[in-house]
Parts: structure tokens; C-alpha cells; sequence
């Protein structure tokens, strides 16, 4: 048990060194959430005042800290890929520690990874005009990492799968812009949706946490909150069960 | 406290079978404690899947095998406590410093924190990387990463070094500087080395070498051993007709000869009174003679009968360190 407290720990400090020693990396995954929020949040916003909506800035902002805790959750579990193209997958495979310690340890070092990068985000309500009680913020911190944690497992899962990096920008185009799409992050998703699309919506997982991160900084909830984090936990933890599951049989 | 036990490695019978394909066709050996054990065999012998299943990175589908009194199996935990790995490929993780990737190696194996730092110091001491142990490992060029691997592989004081290839790909300075690390290792820290590798000269440095081919072991003894039963010295000689000389040979001096890339080679006692010998009796013009002692190149030739480096492997050895190297360019 020590052994795999002790992987799990490793594996973290590892994703959370590389991410601090990476300054370019930090600030151009900083600044993009930012160009989406300003630039397509103030640029969309005139066509949502001309059809009665209300600040599309706010609105797409809990959306936005989805955004960028999806993407660097995902990105950094796909890391496992480059990690078995250099080699650095077998020093780690080939240590006296379980398997599924090293699946959890990078699981909690992205999921740790992304909420920074959340957070970052959430630094920027001000100047949207938002301002969050401490209970609020609380409440965004653990659903951030609700989230991270299961889309990073998302992510390993992925990645166990794969076994080059070509394969990558399959799963971006196939995966993840259709899932973050869908999630209602960037346009309203409860009326007025085609059949389909609104199944597709009903099903992504991402929707929820999307509604979670909404109802809790600025209201509106489509969904209870105890379902939103069901769901997001319950598909989490099946994600990882079966990213385990795989990593464990790899020879 | 344990009994020291006699032999370090014990292997029975070890097979693996990938969907009926056999890599490794059972094979048994011992690896006493202190010994340089070295594994030669062409590319594809079955090498590299014999070291896996002996570091529990691969199961064997037949036989068992133990490390330090541990069932490879069974006890994998136990065993990979118990041994050092130099992998065939880099596995260090380049966005880290030199430290850094030992510190997390010293973690994840559970050297005591107190210790680790020293520990840390003393292996990079050994390997001489000192002077860049903060530098990101991306910066260090093949030599220097393969040095700080073999360092890394030693920071929990196994009992076993396993090196896959140690020397592959690196320049022939770099590689005998290694060997001079691998030789100090053994007098110094009383550890048992396994090596794999398909140099000839490096074989020479083993206490006792196995000869593996076609998943099979073909030999094993001690490198001396070997080539005496090569039967005294080997004269290699290219004439304006080997066919014809080659009849000679057999005829006039009932040895047997071996054609190979357009020369003819035999073993004889005595080399010296021979040859000229040879050359007087033979009606066939000599154009090139030479008499050496054997080799474990003809020990190999003696005992399958070709040369363990054939020019395709070697091709593709180049070009998978090219990818490689094209690869991590791009990243």
C-alpha cells in the first residue's frame, strides 16, 4: 500500500514540475481561454443583445474555465503517449509500484494541472464583471476538479488505447471540440435545439459540469446540481475503472 | 538475516510464446553472485524478450525464473526491488533535470530520504555528470543520457544491473568509457551485471557469455572456453579460385574449409607452421592470407554457421535511430 501512495505521489509531483517549469506553456494556455472569452465573447455578444439575450460575456464564462480545464486535462493524459514514444512509460512500468498507482497518480497530477489553469480563469471575473461569494468560489474549486479529474482519466483512457501520436488529432476532432461543443459552454442548449442535437447535448458528459460550473457562478441551472455532479463523478469513475483496466494488461 | 545465496539468477526451462510465434524456446541457466553475465545473440535471437521476462515486464507463457531468491512471476514487486534496468531505448524524461529524474527514480523505489540525496551524488560521481546534474536531460547528448540511465539504474543499490545493449549506438570512446564504468561496478559495489548485446568485443568482457539463436541457447561458458573449442587458430585466405582451392585443402590436408563473403576460412593447431605449409602445397594462387586467434565471432560461425551481424540488421539499426533522432527534433 506505502508502495503505491508513494507511485501516486511521484507520478503527481512529475506532471505538476514539468507544468511550473513550463512557462510558455502556462501563458499560451492562459492567454487562449482569454481570446475566446474577449474576442468571441464580446463579438458574439451584439448578436445576442439583438435577439434578447442577456451579457453573452457572463454567460460564456463558466464555459470558458470548462473549456480550458477540458483541454489541459485532456492534453496532459495524452502526454502518456509521448511518454511511451521516449521511453520514460517503461521506467515507470518497470517500477516496484502497482500499476494502477501510476494510472491515479496521472490522473491527479492533470486533473491538478488543469484546475490551475482554471483557476487562472477565474482570476479574470472582474473584469467580466463578476464578483463570487467564498462559498461560491469553494463550491467552483472542487467542481473544476470534479471535472479535471474526469476528463484526465478521459484522457489516459484514451491514450492507453493509442499508440502513436497521429492518432491525436483524430481524437481532438472526433472527441473533443464535438464534446465541448455540445456541452452548452459557448450557446444555451435547453430550447429551441434539433432533436439530435439535443440527445447528443443530453448525453456529453461535459454538459453537466458545464451546468455545475453555470448555476453555481452565475445561476440558471438546467439541471439539479447533485445530478450534475453524478453524472461527472459516476463518468469519471467508469472512465478510469477501464483506463485501470487496460493499463494493467499492457505488455 | 537471508543465506546469501550461491547463484543470483536461476532460470528453468524459461519460455515465451507471442500467438504461436516462440521467442524463446526454453532455456535454463544460472548467473552466479558478482558475475558479469553476457547474453549474445544476433537481433531478434530472443534476447531482449528473455531480459523482459527476467525484469517482470513480460510473463512467461512457459518454465520459471528467479532474481535474488524471487519468482519472476509470482513476486514481481520483489524482483524489481531487487534489480537496476538500462533499457535498449532512452526512458529518461527529458523535460526534467538530471536530479530531478533521479530523485523521482529514488522515490518510486523507495530509497529513504535521508539517504537519497547522497546516493544521488555518489552515482552521478560515478558516471561523471557532476558538473550538469541541473541541466534539463533534453540537452544531453546520447552518451551523457545513457551514462545518467546506468547511474539511475544503480541509485537503489540492486542487487541484479540489467543492460540491455548498453552500448548501442554510441561511439566507440563513449562505449569503452562505459565498460570502464561496468568493470569499476563490479569490484566496487559487489553487484551482479546482465548484459545483452551483439558486439563481439564487448562479449569478451563477460565472466561467462550464453549464446542464444532462434530463441534457443547454443552455448555458454566462459569466453576463453569457448574459443579453445574453436580448436586452435583460424587462417582466412582469398585465392584466384576458392572453389578449387577449397577441394585442395580438403584433399591434401583433410580440414574442413568455410565459404563465406568470398573467402575461405579453417581452423587448424598450430597456425603458424601451417601456413606456409599451405601456401607451398597449394597450385591455386593465393592473393591474400592471414592467421589470427579465434574470435567469438567464430565461435558463433562454428556453431550456427553464419556471422552474427548479418548487413540488414545492421541497417536497420541505423535507421531506427535515425527515426528516433527525427522524431524528438520535432517534438
Amino acid at each position: 500500500m506505502k508502495s503505491a501512495l508513494v507511485g501516486i505521489y511521484t507520478l503527481w509531483l512529475r506532471d505538476v514540475t514539468r507544468f511550473i517549469r513550463d512557462k510558455p506553456r502556462i501563458i499560451s494556455s492562459s492567454v487562449q481561454p482569454l481570446l475566446w472569452l474577449f474576442v468571441l465573447g464580446l463579438g458574439l455578444s451584439t448578436a445576442f443583445v439583438r435577439g434578447g439575450g442577456s451579457d453573452y460575456l457572463r454567460f460564456i464564462y463558466p464555459g470558458i474555465i470548462a473549456m480550458s480545464v477540458l483541454f489541459t486535462s485532456i492534453f496532459s493524459a495524452v502526454s502518456i503517449i509521448w511518454d511511451r514514444e521516449f521511453g520514460f512509460l517503461k521506467e515507470v512500468l518497470a517500477a516496484p509500484i502497482p500499476r494502477w498507482s501510476v494510472a491515479i497518480g496521472r490522473a491527479l497530477g492533470g486533473s491538478t494541472v488543469a484546475v490551475m489553469q482554471g483557476t487562472i480563469v477565474l482570476l479574470f471575473a472582474p473584469v467580466v464583471g463578476l464578483s463570487f461569494t467564498a462559498a461560491q468560489l469553494l463550491l467552483a474549486f472542487l467542481l473544476m476538479f470534479m471535472i479535471a479529474f474526469s476528463m484526465t482519466s478521459f484522457g489516459i483512457l484514451i491514450a492507453v488505447r493509442m499508440h502513436t501520436h497521429e492518432g491525436f488529432q483524430v481524437v481532438v476532432n472526433f472527441i473533443l471540440l464535438p464534446m465541448f461543443f455540445l456541452s452548452g459552454a459557448m450557446f444555451p442548449t435547453q430550447k429551441g435545439l434539433p432533436v439530435w442535437m439535443h440527445v447528443l447535448v443530453s448525453i456529453d458528459p461535459l454538459s453537466y459540469g458545464v451546468d455545475a460550473l453555470r448555476q453555481t457562478l452565475i445561476g440558471n441551472p438546467i439541471y439539479p446540481i447533485w445530478l450534475d455532479i453524478l453524472v461527472v463523478v459516476c463518468f469519471g469513475a467508469i472512465v478510469l475503472a477501464i483506463g485501470v483496466w487496460y493499463f494493467e494488461r499492457n505488455e | 538475516m537471508r543465506r546469501e545465496l550461491k547463484t543470483i539468477i536461476e532460470v528453468e526451462k524459461l519460455a515465451k510464446d507471442y500467438n504461436g510465434l516462440a521467442a524463446v524456446k526454453g532455456v535454463s541457466f544460472e548467473v552466479g553472485h558478482g558475475e558479469i553475465f553476457g547474453f549474445l545473440g544476433p537481433n531478434g535471437a530472443g534476447k531482449t524478450t528473455t531480459i523482459n521476462m527476467l525484469c517482470t515486464l513480460l510473463r512467461p507463457t512457459g518454465g520459471r525464473a528467479s532474481v535474488n531468491g524471487f519468482d519472476v512471476a509470482k513476486n514481481r514487486l520483489a524482483v524489481r526491488k531487487s534489480i537496476g534496468l538500462v533499457f535498449q531505448d532512452p526512458s529518461l524524461d527529458e523535460r526534467l533535470t538530471a536530479v530531478e529524474n533521479l530523485r523521482f527514480h529514488g522515490m518510486i523505489y523507495g530509497v529513504p530520504r535521508l539517504e537519497r540525496g547522497q546516493r544521488i551524488k555518489e552515482v552521478l560521481d560515478l558516471v561523471e555528470l557532476s558538473g550538469r546534474q541541473e541541466d534539463l536531460v533534453r540537452t544531453f547528448s546520447g552518451g551523457m543520457k545513457r551514462r545518467l540511465e546506468i547511474a539511475r539504474g544503480l541509485l537503489h543499490r540492486p542487487k541484479v544491473l540489467f543492460l540491455d545493449e548498453p552500448t548501442l549506438g554510441l561511439d566507440p570512446q563513449t562505449r569503452h568509457h562505459i565498460w570502464e564504468y561496468i568493470n569499476q561496478l563490479r569490484s566496487d559495489e559487489g553487484i551482479t551485471i546482465f548484459l545483452t548485446t551483439h558486439y563481439m568485443d564487448e562479449a569478451e568482457h563477460c565472466v561467462r557469455i550464453a549464446i542464444i539463436d532462434h530463441g534457443e541457447l547454443i552455448a555458454i561458458d566462459t569466453p576463453q572456453r569457448l574459443k579453445e573449442e574453436v580448436g586452435g587458430d583460424v587462417i582466412v585466405l582469398s585465392t584466384e579460385d576458392n572453389k578449387r582451392a577449397a577441394r585442395e585443402i580438403v584433399e591434401k590436408f583433410n580440414v574442413e574449409v568455410k565459404e563465406l563473403n568470398g573467402e575461405l576460412s579453417l581452423q587448424v593447431k598450430s597456425g603458424d607452421h601451417f601456413m606456409p605449409k599451405l601456401i607451398k602445397a597449394l597450385e591455386t594462387r593465393v592473393t591474400s592470407i592471414s592467421l589470427r586467434r579465434p574470435t567469438l565471432e567464430d565461435v558463433f560461425l562454428n556453431l550456427t554457421g553464419r556471422k552474427i551481424r548479418d548487413e540488414k540488421v545492421e541497417g536497420w539499426d541505423q535507421l531506427r535511430s535515425r527515426v528516433r533522432s527525427q522524431r524528438r527534433r520535432a517534438r
